[in-house]
């Protein structure tokens, strides 16, 4: 089931950045692709809902299974080589999974929130929003910058194993494995250098 | 060579244990690991001390039975053998050799080095077997057609025997590679059809049961496995599995 709820989460983060790539070449298409994402009912009250779903799911299952893992091996090694037989990444999903999570609170506070406000609380009409502008706002702190660029760091240190693991999990393991592999690999590390790009180009832009 | 060992001591299940440090002198390069053991506990009994407890049995790496955890590695820092397959030149004059047991709650201390590894047995119990009718009219295996590479592939998944490398190596304590290769053997093969679905969900829920991790693909235990068991097993046990879910 992480599988699972990784290959969705995988999958939404992809459409994610094809949208927030739209804000470095054309803010009218950003702004209008924006409103369709932020007043479209099926999005709104379907794939949001479950988008958050997905997100709860994906972490409590996490420390669910970081508990169960660490309650099957009470003692630990006095000597452990782990760097002879896995890579970092893959002996770590737990923590940079919690840099992700702490991050996605500061990034809801950001984005989802103020959205969520304007337009359920307050009741503003989106007709016209200019989220373009907020975006820009946003990127103009350089602590912010430093923030997502962090975050995005873990992010593809937690790509760089979760991609291939949730294959592995869901018993994808054939002829096609190896190729996958370095698939996994260009996606962990391209997606987040994508968003890493769009943060820097707004802060150094505007 | 001379070298200095740090053993894991504890004197039954229920004592705390600790690290104790040992020194042995003119151990030859060409010695086994457990011939360089049983030096040291040569010298233990000569010396009136209690000799280290420690699993072994056929000594070429056949049994499964050694079961070291050794500088930080399931059988040490060789690829491909056993504990008693390991040789001292793989260390140098000088070193310090750390030496653990096997460690996972799956896999309680019975004694310095010894663990109780009888979940495996109770998971293989549990559907690692296939039904025959021994009456007397048993179907000849070599008049049921297999394919060379299916029966090369669960052959692959038969050369496990069942250390327990890849709990002590997964920092999860996971049994998934030995469960996956156990599954495997048969479920690759007809004879295994009948009853496929029976045993991956009775030998899981007996993994589960046993207290054994989650896997987490981080792929030590194939590194460290001395068969070179691949985590396809895995693969394919999960495949298994859903499949029989699904089924019902």
């Amino acid at each position: 089931m992480m599988a699972l709820s990784a290959f969705f989460l995988m999958f939404f983060l992809l459409q994610h950045f094809a949208i927030n790539i739209l804000s470095v070449f054309s803010p009218n298409v950003f702004n209008e692709v924006s409103y369709f994402m932020g007043t479209n009912p099926l999005i709104q009250y379907v794939m949001q809902p479950v988008l958050l779903f997905g997100i709860v799911y994906h972490f409590v299952m996490g420390f669910i299974l970081e508990l169960k893992n660490r309650k099957a091996q009470t003692v630990k090694y006095a000597k452990n080589n782990g760097a002879a037989n896995s890579t970092w990444v893959s002996r770590n999903m737990i923590y940079t999974g919690l840099f992700i999570l702490l991050f996605m609170v500061f990034h809801f506070n950001d984005f989802w929130v103020p959205e969520i406000v304007d337009k359920f609380i307050e009741g503003n009409s989106q007709v016209g929003k200019d989220y373009h502008h907020h975006v820009v706002t946003m990127f103009e702190n350089p602590v912010r910058i430093g923030v997502y660029v962090l975050a995005f760091v873990f992010l593809a240190l937690h790509l760089l194993h979760g991609f291939n693991s949730a294959f592995q999990s869901v018993g994808a393991n054939n002829k096609y494995t190896k190729g996958l592999k370095g698939f996994g690999k260009a996606y962990a590390l391209l997606i987040p250098l994508g968003f890493i790009f769009i943060a820097l180009f707004h802060h150094f832009n505007h | 060579m001379n070298l200095t060992l740090k053993i894991w001591r504890q004197k039954g299940p229920q004592d705390k244990g600790q690290m104790v440090d040992y020194k042995v002198t003119d151990i030859s390069e060409h010695m086994s690991f457990l011939e360089m053991m049983d030096v040291l506990n040569e010298q233990l009994i000569n010396s009136g001390d209690e000799p280290v407890a420690f699993d072994h049995d056929c000594r070429e790496g056949i049994c499964g039975m050694c079961s070291m955890y050794i500088n930080g590695e399931a059988h040490g820092p060789d690829r491909g053998v056993t504990t008693c397959q390991l040789h001292m030149r793989m260390f140098k004059d000088g070193d310090t050799i750390t030496i653990e047991p096997f460690r996972a709650a799956a896999f309680p201390v019975i004694k310095d080095l010894v663990v109780d590894r009888m979940a495996f047995e109770r998971i293989q119990q549990a559907g690692g077997y296939i039904s025959i009718n021994t009456s007397g009219n048993t179907q000849d295996g070599n008049a049921i057609p297999i394919s060379k590479h299916a029966a090369d592939e669960a052959m692959d998944a038969a050369t496990c025997i069942g250390c327990g490398a890849c709990v002590a190596s997964c920092k999860n304590s996971s049994a998934m590679l030995f469960v996956g290769a156990k599954v495997s053997q048969y479920a690759l093969l007809p004879q295994g059809q009948v009853e496929a679905a029976d045993r991956v969900k009775n030998m899981v829920a007996q993994m589960d049961l046993e207290g054994f991790g989650n896997c987490t693909n981080t792929g030590a235990c194939e590194i460290e496995c001395p068969k070179g068991i691949s985590l396809e097993n895995i693969a394919r046990m999960n495949r298994e599995f859903l499949k029989a879910n699904v089924k019902g």
